[in-house]
């Protein structure tokens, strides 16, 4: 017979697991997600880093741009299916137009050359009747004033985000918001990443930064909004409400690839003014936080260090998936979708998940439809077959999971400070013989054996610095570097050990040792602290100097000094990457230009190379549109830094992503990042298999249990006997 | 007169410990400043504030001009601890550390870099982390006592031996090992609870129930053991005897007398960490997915955000002080022989 004790236990037990029971709510037991989301349209995503803008005069990093980029409209994109990358309209209702001006401002042809253009004039045109998200900034009463513009304490009191607004509104959008957004670059407290470049560009953006300046200093205390609508920029201009133009200094091609990015999507004023109110910043309600755009989705929940979620803007203008693409694209089920009103997708739930291992298995279950490949997890995932070819593993096909992989356009390098007296030879008599080393140095170091060995394969042995799919990279037997590689049966092999301790010699250090000195050579390695995991890469790249018998001393500091050496010229030799802004090859080729280089110059080019010939073919090169001639002095430029050098060419990386079968559409980009309205899912197909990969396996709990009881009984009847011979048990003690 | 002195002698109690409550939130006040000092230091000593602008404005196309402009508006502009340009107070108080620290002592903790409110965010973050805190220190302390209590109880029994083997072998178990072991086995493995994640209202018990699981088992070993260690101590106390001498059942002298008297040396180790339970656990939380505080100090240090780190570090000093004094203020309450003066 049970004890009061013992039914009241019983009792809460059966509570507990009624409430948990409850709380599952009908659906798999481990579903993180409300079981009435079970079958519906949603895309599950996983974030690692939580955004730190959502601004588009400010998001930089691609952790926000795969929000914004699904909100903010800029007036051109990618073509999503065709390779190379090509620009088409997107809110603009045809490519700008592009006319050059010279100094008296007179209308030049278009084959007119650089010296003689003084500016240029991008005219857009927007497409009419294109609404805004739903929104309470632009929500009106009867009169037509604005409902939040105003709100006091009392009225703010509940409002903890955008949902607690009853009212909504929305408003067609017109070239003034773009206008507005291009005046935003250069406010004050908004620190746009890419400000400092386009002042050097887009006409009066400095001057105008200045102005804006000086505004907020002489209001400072007054108000913290600074209405942007008093104050215009020469050069961005409203022609009408469904046009403007932006001029720009000079001749620079590669804007159109900047109005494809959310720097240049629009920005209604009223969402500015609306968010200006110190009562919605106190509660973190910010424009930085609570986006406003007209593009196929809207962030209806932002709860960063949690979940973000997307929905379906109801007043997302019409756009149909692409008819065309690359010639296997059919094969591959790309065109199935051709002609259909996009998006596809309802809602897109983003849910945090900061660790790889809890990530990896939600994707496994089914919960996230996509997914990285770690490094410990590569190996369940991936096979490499035939060629070096990367497949998934049995255990992925048996759950309809595929890999799709694709070359990034980035670029992972080392590089020798071109200031070193001893990789970089400062002088003309040791030019020669340091260009000897770094060549040396530069066969020695095997990549295909790095990427194999620390990249899992993922990547490709670059030949230069432009990544494959950017216009001037070359394939075969034309792109290899005469310098490291020969062209031996069809590919590319590393030349033997002993040219490059032939270089070496020729540098002035036969087998390692300084001729002039007879001391042995010693390099010094900067890198970022590393930490432990990062030795045997390090150790690798000891052993790979240790070919030549040159001494390599890795100099670990943390991210701050490392910087400030490259900057200060103090670093020797050092590792670098760079991720391409846009599909040209100036967006590479730039990295090594003389103007940029970091000492003196706070540019981009870390290894201060510095070639009159290489700048010559640069400025001539940048403002030219693709094609033969474009390429024929690329190929000279590529050529002109294999033979010089300065980095070691290292990898171009390569992206796999895995995904269910019930997953379509995906065809790996890298380039523009407003793909979500292009997938779309078979939400019956996920909800089937997602019960049949996780039904609750309950056999263990009920052994357990039983073992604890059983285990228990022993230590009852003890306490009973003790309970018994109480007297005894304590006078014996 | 008896109940009037009694009456008095309460008053005179309680204006004792009020005045000793006074003299050490008084005495807090140059720790805090000391302990925010030390941040302030130890930061500075590692990040500039060029180099927290870098960190802000990205990795590409930084401009000193863009860094200098970072820096004014923010208030990163000025010298670290003492400006010779300015003359008087003005050498003080026109600092970046001043600037700074000053408004913490009202808990005005400003915004962080990235422009969102620091108060906001740790109220956010503080109900998840408070949500697997206070079950796994209650549930713990239940089960730790009630566990050394009864190895106590089973003394010198195979349940004695055996629970002690079983606590060191839970002792040598690395925390990581229980999270990753019991996402594998329970959520992997027998898909009964999701493997990471957070929700609100009824949703969160099922994202709740392994990771205060987890953290309690995670430190059962040792806080058993110590326990048990207290427990033993109070046996060979004189009343223990007496009370077994009287006859009195061996369950009743443990769980009403023994555990009382060992009160002391458990309120010294608990009551301190109560107001601590509100930053949260680092890889609890990182593991299980919960948007709770034991992140954003470490966030916030990889970020180089000042703002946040040293309003963390505040707090953490700030909620330290509060458990020394309320365990000052336990001890009066179990032990009525203990005054506060």
């Amino acid at each position: 017979m049970l004890s009061i004790n013992s039914v009241s236990i019983v009792r809460s037990i059966l509570l507990l697991t009624v409430i948990l029971l409850f709380a599952c709510d009908g659906g798999n037991w481990n579903n993180p997600y409300p079981a009435s989301g079970d079958g519906k349209n949603i895309l599950y995503n996983a974030f690692t880093e939580r955004p730190k803008h959502l601004d588009p005069v400010q998001s930089y990093s691609s952790n926000e741009i795969q929000f914004t980029a699904q909100i903010y409209e800029p007036p051109l994109q990618y073509h999503y299916l065709k390779r190379p990358y090509t620009l088409i309209p997107l809110t603009a209702s045809k490519m700008p137009t592009v006319t050059y001006f010279n100094k008296n401002g007179i209308e030049l042809p278009d084959d007119t050359g650089i010296s003689s253009i003084a500016y240029t004039m991008y005219e857009i045109s927007i497409k009419p009747g294109i609404f805004y998200q739903p929104h309470p900034a632009f929500a009106r009463n009867e009169q037509g004033e604005f409902i939040y513009h105003n709100l006091t304490d009392k009225e703010s009191a509940q409002i903890y985000q955008l949902s607690d607004f009853n009212m909504t509104g929305t408003r067609e959008l017109t070239a003034m918001d773009y206008v507005f957004q291009i005046r935003r670059l250069a406010h004050p407290k908004l620190h746009s990443p890419i400000y400092e470049l386009m002042a050097d560009y887009i006409v009066g953006l400095r001057e105008y930064a200045a102005l804006l300046k000086n505004v907020v200093d002489e209001q400072r205390g007054d108000s913290d909004y600074l209405d942007l609508n008093k104050y215009k920029l020469e050069g961005a201009e409203i022609v009408d409400s469904y046009t403007y133009r932006v001029k720009i200094a000079g001749k620079y091609p590669q804007f159109m690839y900047w109005l494809a990015m959310a720097f240049f999507a629009p920005v209604p004023w009223e969402a500015e003014q609306f968010y200006a109110q110190q009562v919605l910043k106190d509660k973190n309600i910010t424009l930085d936080w609570f986006p406003v755009g007209t593009g196929p989705y809207m962030l209806t929940e932002n709860k960063v260090n949690q979940i973000m979620i997307l929905e379906k803007n109801p007043n997302f203008h019409s756009e149909f998936y692409p008819s065309e693409g690359m010639p296997d694209d059919e094969k591959k089920g790309l065109l199935i979708d051709a002609g259909k009103p996009m998006p596809f997708i309802d809602k897109v739930v983003y849910s945090r998940d900061k660790e790889s291992i809890p990530r990896w298995n939600k994707f496994l279950q089914g919960y996230y439809d996509a997914s990285g490949i770690g490094s410990d997890s590569f190996d369940q995932a991936v096979q490499l077959v035939g060629q070096g070819e990367a497949t998934v593993t049995e255990a992925m096909i048996s759950q309809g999971i595929r890999l799709e992989t694709a070359i990034a356009p980035s670029t992972y390098y080392m590089g020798f400070n071109m200031l070193d007296p001893v990789v970089g030879g400062v002088t003309e008599q040791t030019y020669e013989s340091s260009k000897k080393l770094r060549q040396a140095i530069s066969i020695a170091v095997d990549y295909e054996e790095f990427v194999s060995i620390f990249a899992n394969g993922r990547g490709l042995p670059a030949h230069g610095p432009i990544s494959p799919g950017i216009a001037g990279h070359r394939d075969g037997e034309e792109g290899i570097n005469p310098v490291v590689y020969d062209w031996v049966n069809g590919r590319a092999q590393r030349k033997p050990i002993e040219v490059a301790k032939r270089l070496l010699a020729e540098a002035g250090y036969p087998d390692g040792i300084d001729k002039k000195t007879g001391a042995p050579l010693i390099l010094y390695f900067d890198v970022t602290a590393r930490s432990s995991e990062d030795k045997s890469a390090l150790d690798w790249m000891r052993k790979q100097f240790q070919k030549l018998n040159i001494q390599l001393v890795v100099r670990s500091t943390d991210y701050n000094r490392f910087q400030d050496k490259i900057r200060k010229g103090n670093a020797q030799i050092f590792e670098w990457g760079w991720n391409a802004d846009y599909p040209d090859p100036e967006n590479f080729l730039f990295l090594l230009y003389g103007p940029q280089r970091k000492v003196g110059n706070n540019g981009e080019n870390a290894a201060n190379y510095d070639s009159p010939e290489y700048n010559r073919l640069f400025e001539e090169m940048k403002n030219m549109e693709n094609g033969a001639e474009r390429q024929q002095i690329i190929d000279r430029m590529v050529d002109i830094l294999r033979h010089d050098s300065p980095w070691l060419w290292g990898y171009h990386p390569k992206d796999y992503g895995l995904y269910h079968a019930w997953y379509k559409n995906v065809k790996p980009n890298r380039i523009s990042n407003n793909n979500i309205k292009y997938f779309r899912i078979d939400a019956d197909l996920r909800k089937q298999k997602r019960n049949e990969w996780n039904a609750p396996v309950l056999w263990p709990m009920v052994l357990m249990s039983a073992a604890l009881v059983l285990g228990l009984i022993p230590a009852i009847k003890a306490y009973r006997r003790r309970e018994r011979s109480v007297g005894i048990g304590l006078q014996s003690q | 007169m008896s109940e009037l002195g009694c009456s008095r002698s309460s008053q005179a109690i309680e204006t004792g410990m009020l005045k000793y409550i006074f003299r050490r939130i008084l005495y807090a006040i140059p720790i805090l400043i000391g302990v925010n000092l030390i941040t302030f230091t130890l930061f500075f000593v590692v990040n500039t504030p060029d180099d927290m602008a870098r960190m802000q404005l990205g990795v590409k196309y930084v401009t000193p001009a863009a860094i200098d402009k970072w820096k004014q508006e923010r208030g990163y502009d000025k010298p670290l601890l003492i400006n010779r340009e300015e003359a008087g107070l003005d050498k003080i108080t026109r600092t970046i550390f001043f600037e700074k620290s000053v408004a913490m002592f009202v808990f005005e903790f400003g915004y962080a870099d990235d422009g969102r409110d620091i108060w906001q965010e740790i109220k956010m973050r503080m109900v998840p982390s408070l949500a697997i805190a206070l079950p796994v220190f209650l549930l713990g302390l239940f089960a730790y006592i009630t566990f050394a209590l009864l190895m106590v109880f089973f003394r010198a029994t195979y349940i004695d031996f055996w629970g002690v083997v079983l606590c060191v072998a839970l002792m040598s178990i690395s925390s990581l090992f229980y999270i990753i072991g019991g996402q594998f086995l329970i959520s992997k493995l027998w898909h009964l609870v999701p493997i990471s994640g957070y929700g609100s209202g009824l949703d969160m018990g099922k994202f709740l129930f392994l990771p205060i699981i987890i953290g309690v088992i995670s430190s059962a070993g040792a806080n058993t053991r110590w326990y048990r260690t207290i427990f033993l101590e109070e046996m060979d106390k004189e009343y223990v005897r007496t009370a077994r001498a009287k006859g009195l059942p061996v369950n009743i002298i443990l769980f009403k007398h023994v555990l009382r008297n060992a009160l002391i040396p458990i309120l010294t180790g608990i009551v301190v960490v109560v107001p601590l339970l509100f930053l949260g656990s680092l890889i609890a939380e990182s593991f299980f997915g919960i948007p709770g505080l034991g992140s954003y100090t470490i966030e916030a240090i990889n970020s180089q955000d000042f703002a946040i780190v040293r309003a963390m570090v505040f707090l953490g000093s700030v909620l330290y002080i509060i458990g020394l004094i309320l365990t000052d203020i336990s001890y009066t309450l179990v032990d009525p022989r203990i005054r506060l003066e």
